[in-house]
């Protein structure tokens, strides 16, 4: 199969291996269809095309590079901010193309919200962390924002720890809880999908318990997409798994498939510590 | 396979197979010494055997420790923790292997004060359990090269060792009913023979593990069986 690039040149799409899935019955909450992504003239994506399950948290791992980071950086149209860098193919979200260029950006965040590898509070109180987000999409009385902010909170499995002290600055948390304080900011605004890059890569391993806890916990509500560098965190908290190589899938399974039987050799070589 | 980025993991994964490789080796050799002691009525033979298992046993412990602590150091992942999962299990295989040769060299030093232990029957264990250490052999070399087609064939070559036991079932039968001064010696001689079925049983889950270990499953097709006969000879006599 061949399909046009950006460059108007005939490119093969790579074929990723898919261990069998049963995945029959899924709902798909984002399809991604022969995505191709340019920093400039080089193509860092090459013809993915992968399914993100509603409810389902899927992992995407992979070397430094692979970009599996870029990938989850197209989802909320991040790559938005910085010139010559351009995606082609198509991301249907609820079968919607999100690269649409008329797409609403803000609106598109709202719904698909992200949590960063180095947690980002707002330099303002733990309140007003997520108040923020609130006012900017909804005008709601004061009374209804306090629930949305409590429920937030407690939803991040924070609310015990800060709820004496909403008006101290959201900086001064400790590392996993400022982490926490951000996934309760995401989930405040009410997304549908939920992108976590890293999220652990700064923290504790008690914190690092904490959230992953906590994703299980969301994807009752949301569909999450997880990108980490730690695979035995990507096998504890995925039910899907995608590996990426050098801007390609190489896999994409059950986590529980790719993990004990890969079908692809490279995935096997990344996986057992074989790499490079 | 190329090896790990990690040195070290290489080196604690190949001394887990040299430990499984030497318990095989001495589960080999403790079923040929057990049919030799009983072929040739030698005792001290049969004392060797059972002095033997001991370090079988202890191997078989190392494989344990040094299992649990792969299991807990280096978190493996797929053929690495395929490989460590089932050496656990060909280790307990193999010391159930010993274990039965041990047993058989026991009841050989008891048989050599008795009298009427008919000659055509031990001829027939011994030919049972030829077949049993041949499928060892091979399957141990299946193990030592990931030979999966090999470890299948021995896999497939249970029916026969099930059906030489099941002959020799009825041969001991016999015995005893035309003369009943056997009794004694054939009902040890039928333990054995059951022991050394039971060897030839863990040298097929061993087929099984080797194929498991490469390719993540067992062989997909029902095990050839005959053993339903087993059942059928006790109630036609």
């Amino acid at each position: 199969m061949t399909i046009t690039n950006g460059h108007g040149l005939a490119t093969a799409v790579p074929v990723a291996t898919h261990a069998k899935v049963d995945t029959a019955g899924l709902p798909e909450k984002v399809s991604i269809k022969n995505l191709e992504f340019f920093y400039g003239d080089s193509r860092a994506l090459k013809g993915i095309t992968l399914s993100l399950y509603a409810n389902k948290t899927t992992a995407f791992i992979g070397p430094s590079g692979c970009g599996k980071s870029t990938l989850l950086r197209i989802l909320n149209r991040m790559y938005d901010l910085y010139p010559g860098q351009r995606a082609t193919g198509e991301v249907l979200f609820d079968g919607d193309n999100l690269l649409r260029a008329d797409q609403d950006i803000n609106l598109l965040r709202a719904r698909i919200g992200m949590v960063f590898q180095k947690p980002t509070p707002f330099p303002m109180s733990i309140y007003e962390n997520i108040a923020f987000g609130i006012r900017l999409y909804e005008s709601l009385p004061k009374a209804e924002i306090d629930a949305r902010v409590e429920s937030a909170l407690r939803r991040a499995a924070l609310w015990d720890e800060v709820k004496d002290k909403l008006n101290a600055n959201g900086q001064s948390l400790s590392g996993g809880q400022q982490q926490r304080l951000c996934i309760a900011r995401t989930v405040a605004v009410k997304p549908e999908v939920i992108l976590f890059d890293e999220p652990c890569s700064a923290l504790d391993p008690i914190s690092t318990a904490k959230i992953e806890e906590l994703i299980d916990e969301l994807k009752q509500d949301y569909t999450i997409v997880i990108v980490t560098h730690n695979m035995q965190q990507a096998a504890r908290v995925s039910d899907f798994t995608a590996f990426m190589y050098l801007g390609e899938l190489i896999e994409f399974g059950a986590t529980e498939t790719l993990f004990t039987t890969p079908k692809d050799s490279r995935t096997q070589a990344y996986i057992t510590g074989r790499f490079g | 396979m190329a090896e790990h980025t990690l040195k070290r993991f290489d080196e604690e994964l190949e001394r887990l197979s040299s430990t499984i490789s030497e318990m095989g080796g001495l589960a080999e050799t403790a079923l040929t010494q057990c049919l030799t002691a009983l072929r040739q009525g030698d005792s001290e033979i049969a004392e060797q055997v059972i002095a033997a298992d001991a370090r079988v046993d202890a191997l078989d412990n190392a494989v344990q420790e040094q299992t649990v602590k792969l299991l807990a150091l280096r978190q493996p992942m797929a053929v690495d923790l395929r490989v460590i999962l089932s050496s656990i299990k060909i280790a307990a295989a193999l010391e159930r292997i010993a274990d039965y040769a041990k047993n058989t060299a026991k009841r050989t030093i008891v048989l050599n004060g008795a009298t009427t232990t008919p000659p055509a029957a031990v001829n027939g264990i011994d030919r049972l359990g030829r077949l049993v250490r041949t499928a060892l052999k091979d399957v141990l070399d299946a193990f030592a090269h990931g030979d999966v087609a090999k470890a299948h064939d021995v896999w497939q070559r249970d029916e026969e060792i099930d059906q030489v036991y099941t002959g020799l079932f009825r041969e001991l039968l016999t015995y005893m009913m035309e003369d009943p001064r056997t009794i004694t010696a054939c009902t040890h001689l039928l333990f054995m023979a059951k022991n050394i079925e039971r060897a030839g049983d863990h040298v097929t889950n061993i087929a099984e593990l080797v194929s498991f270990r490469t390719t993540g499953h067992g062989f997909d097709e029902a095990r050839p069986k005959g053993s339903a006969s087993l059942y059928a000879a006790g109630n036609a006599s």
